[in-house]
């Protein structure tokens, strides 16, 4: 099963580098990790998707709990949350592709941010099921660059998640 | 006062009460080998090797509850102490490390004798720090010490580039840590006591599985009370024995795969595991598939990710073992809780026909020494009152099988990673924990070159280790394997040249003995340990071909034994 874990760490040189070094470690596999500094710049808040049965799930929350850099973490999968996730798309167009192109920006409420004659660089932003979507959507024209921001996820509680 | 970085390592130590610092030096701590030059509160003790100081550190702090304390220089003195880090990671054993570092504007530039000490120490430590700031570094020393000796103790490596311990800054050495990402818990919940002390007074098949998390929260008093007082068997891992007295008639002894065969099948069929500070580590579960099928267990662990690791545990109870083993107690009291012979009497029946194959039997004509021998004649003549050190293969599950450890922190060997080259550094930790009590290393001709140099250091420190080979010839462990598992092809397990170790013990300036006679070993024994100052290195001639037995093969069940 895919799971999201939101994690609160110490913004700290190696930090990253302690969960990384834990699931290679461990033979657990991410899926996508997107980590950036919060409203407090001491934290650093962290996305991690990950896959694995209840057993290897339930560890990984004790492992990453164990990391003396880790602050507090919270799995979303089980509660109401949302997940998002950027990706930029640089697509081949020609006259006979540029329209589709176009419509299909249009109708999945994406933007194209730069053109050149050639070709179209777009942003989509989405569950990612929804960019993947989108992304064969394009075709006939030929996408010839991708890259995603990973998710980021957050839970619709009222209660933030945070250091203190 | 402005102290310089060396300076603030010095009078740090002194806070946390450090006496002993093990160590070697190297141009990164020149400047910290300098303070220790100038002060005489703390003994530095000059090993040969840095694995061998950190052993060292590790020996010191299994027998004596108190942090050990090592250094070594940067490049091939952090990596020579990897070995002794990685031991005291996976035996939870409270060290704090420091490493000397190339100085900050050389980091990252290949400089002469730079490792990424952080990076290659991250998986294998509790967790490290590399010093960016002089202002960070006394802190940084307290933090470490909180963290290596509270939770699941741990080492903890402190990197020191060399040009932070030569700057200067006001020394203040924080009274308390607090550290928002760190809080271990120390009571299990209360819940959860009470339910195993309600599966404790329905058991019918009940047994105590003990292990390491027992002697390192100094908690066999309440340990034993407990045990006496339910009438329950109990059995104890490697890491765990002298947690309870093993010569007493509710212990079964070891288990595991050279476990006792009353301890294994007691496991196998009961149906209630009290498992306390023991992990259910593969050596002691066998095939996990074939563990414990009819039992309902509680588990006793600091460490959350311990439980329901490999075992799925019934009652889980996170917290330090000995508040936790008072708070059953005291939860018994409440209840005036009795637990009538009357509901295990038929298990004891089981467990006693099973005590009847008595497994650690051996034959011992006398024609050649028995290593099992060795160990019972070293039982009696040291009163089972000596601290026993030991390297890693046969002589260690000898020992364990044969010592009988009545006191905690008697027995101190490399179980989670099993490093050969522990034995003889760990004795010189724990003789100068405690310079007054006898010490003898156990070990194997192939183990014991694997840090022979120590010697040198026990000659320069005093140190009367009685020094326990028994010599088979062979990498017996390794012999043996080859024997059951690979149709006797000794490929490698064999010294086809051994040094000849009285020459070797008497060129360190120590006494050697080669006994290779039956009817010498207990007078050998005799004469050695009477020699209380002196180091005595006895080179005992065994047989070369025994076996530990009993034996369960890795990935079996635990009641399909190899007997004999
Ligand atoms: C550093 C290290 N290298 C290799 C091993 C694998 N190993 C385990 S037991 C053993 C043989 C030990 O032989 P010896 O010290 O003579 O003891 P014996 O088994 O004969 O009692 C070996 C090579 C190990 N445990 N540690």
């Amino acid at each position: 099963m895919r799971h999201v874990i939101s994690i609160l760490l110490e913004n700290e040189s190696g930090a990253l580098s302690r969960v990384a070094g834990l699931f290679s470690a461990r033979a657990y596999n991410i899926e996508s990790l997107s980590v950036a500094p919060t409203v407090d710049p001491s934290v650093s808040r962290m996305t991690l998707v990950t896959r694995g049965d209840d057993h290897i799930i339930e560890q990984i929350i004790k492992q990453l709990n164990k990391l003396v850099s880790v602050v507090k973490l919270q799995e979303l999968t089980p509660v109401e949350h949302i997940e998002r996730e950027m990706v930029l798309i640089k697509a081949e167009v020609n006259d006979k592709t540029r329209d589709h192109v176009r419509m299909m920006t249009d109708i999945f409420k994406a933007s194209i941010l730069s053109v050149s004659p050639t070709h179209f660089v777009i942003e989509m932003t989405g569950e990612r099921r929804k960019s993947q979507e989108f992304i064969d959507a394009l075709a006939p024209a030929v996408v010839v660059e991708i890259v995603r921001s990973g998710s980021q996820g957050m839970s619709l509680s009222d209660k933030p998640l945070r250091s203190n | 006062m402005e102290l310089t970085g060396a300076q603030i390592f010095i009078e740090s130590l002194k806070k946390e009460g450090v006496t002993h610092l093990f160590g070697y030096p190297g141009g990164a701590v020149l400047y910290i080998y300098d303070a220790i030059y100038q002060q005489d509160a703390i003994q530095h003790i000059l090993a040969r090797h840095e694995q061998g100081a950190v052993h060292a550190a590790e020996g010191y702090a299994k027998a004596n509850n108190k942090p050990g304390v090592a250094i070594v220089t940067s490049g091939p003195g952090a990596t020579n102490a990897v070995t002794g880090i990685a031991d005291a990671y996976m035996d939870s054993v409270p060290l704090v490390v420091f490493t000397g570092q190339v100085p900050r504007e050389l980091i990252g530039n290949d400089a002469f004798q730079e490792v990424d000490t952080v990076g290659i120490t991250r998986p294998c430590t509790k967790h490290n720090f590399l010093v960016e700031n002089i202002e960070d570094l006394a802190s940084t020393i307290k933090k470490a010490f909180y963290i290596a000796t509270t939770g699941r103790p741990g080492p903890v490596v402190i990197d020191i580039p060399k040009d932070v311990s030569n700057e200067k800054t006001e020394f203040v050495y924080p009274e308390t840590v607090k550290m928002r990402s760190y809080k271990p818990s120390i009571k299990g919940n209360p819940r959860q006591i009470k339910s195993a002390v309600d599966a404790m007074l329905a058991a019918r098949k009940p047994i105590f599985y003990t292990g390491g998390g027992v002697i390192l929260s100094q908690a066999a008093d309440e340990l034993t009370e407990l045990v006496r007082r339910t009438g329950f068997p109990i059995t104890q891992t490697l890491m765990g024995l002298g947690g309870f007295p093993m010569s007493d008639p509710q212990s079964l002894a070891m288990l595991g795969m050279h476990g006792t065969y009353e301890a294994n099948m007691a496991m196998h069929k009961s149906d209630l595991v009290i498992a306390i500070g023991s992990r259910f580590d593969d050596r002691v579960t066998g095939n996990v598939e074939k563990f414990c099928p009819d039992a309902k267990i509680i588990h006793v662990d600091i460490d959350p990710s311990s439980i329901s690791k490999n075992v799925k545990v019934d009652v889980p109870i996170v917290g330090q073992v000995k508040p936790v083993l008072a708070a059953i107690l005291a939860e018994l009291d409440q209840r005036d809780a009795i637990f009538p012979a009357g509901n295990i009497e038929n298990w004891w029946k089981q467990i006693n026909e099973w005590r009847k194959t008595d497994c650690l039997n051996f034959d011992n004509p006398g024609d050649v020494i028995k290593p099992q021998y060795v160990l019972q004649k070293l039982h009696e003549i040291t009163a089972g009152d000596a601290y026993v050190t030991s390297d890693v293969g046969q002589h260690q599950m000898w020992a364990a099988q044969y010592y009988n450890f009545d006191k905690p922190n008697r027995w101190i060997n490399s179980g989670g990673l099993g490093t050969m080259g522990f034995g003889l550094p760990a004795a010189m930790g724990v003789q100068l924990a405690y310079p007054e009590s006898t010490v003898a290393c156990v070990t194997g001709e192939a183990s014991i070159q694997m840090c022979i140099q120590e010697l040198a250091t026990c000659k320069q420190y005093k140190l009367p280790i009685k020094v326990v080979l028994l010599n088979n010839g062979y990498m017996g462990m390794v012999r043996q394997w080859q024997e059951f598992f690979y149709e006797g092809r000794y490929s490698m397990s064999y010294f086809d040249s051994l040094p000849d170790f009285v020459m070797l013990a008497e060129s360190f300036g120590h006494v050697g003995m080669m006994i290779d006679q039956h009817t010498d070993v207990e007078s050998a024994l005799k004469e050695a340990f009477d020699r209380k100052d002196d180091l005595v290195f006895m080179d005992f001639r065994t047989d070369p071909e025994e076996n530990v037995y009993p034996m369960i093969p890795a990935g079996g069940g635990q009641s399909e034994m190899i007997l004999v």
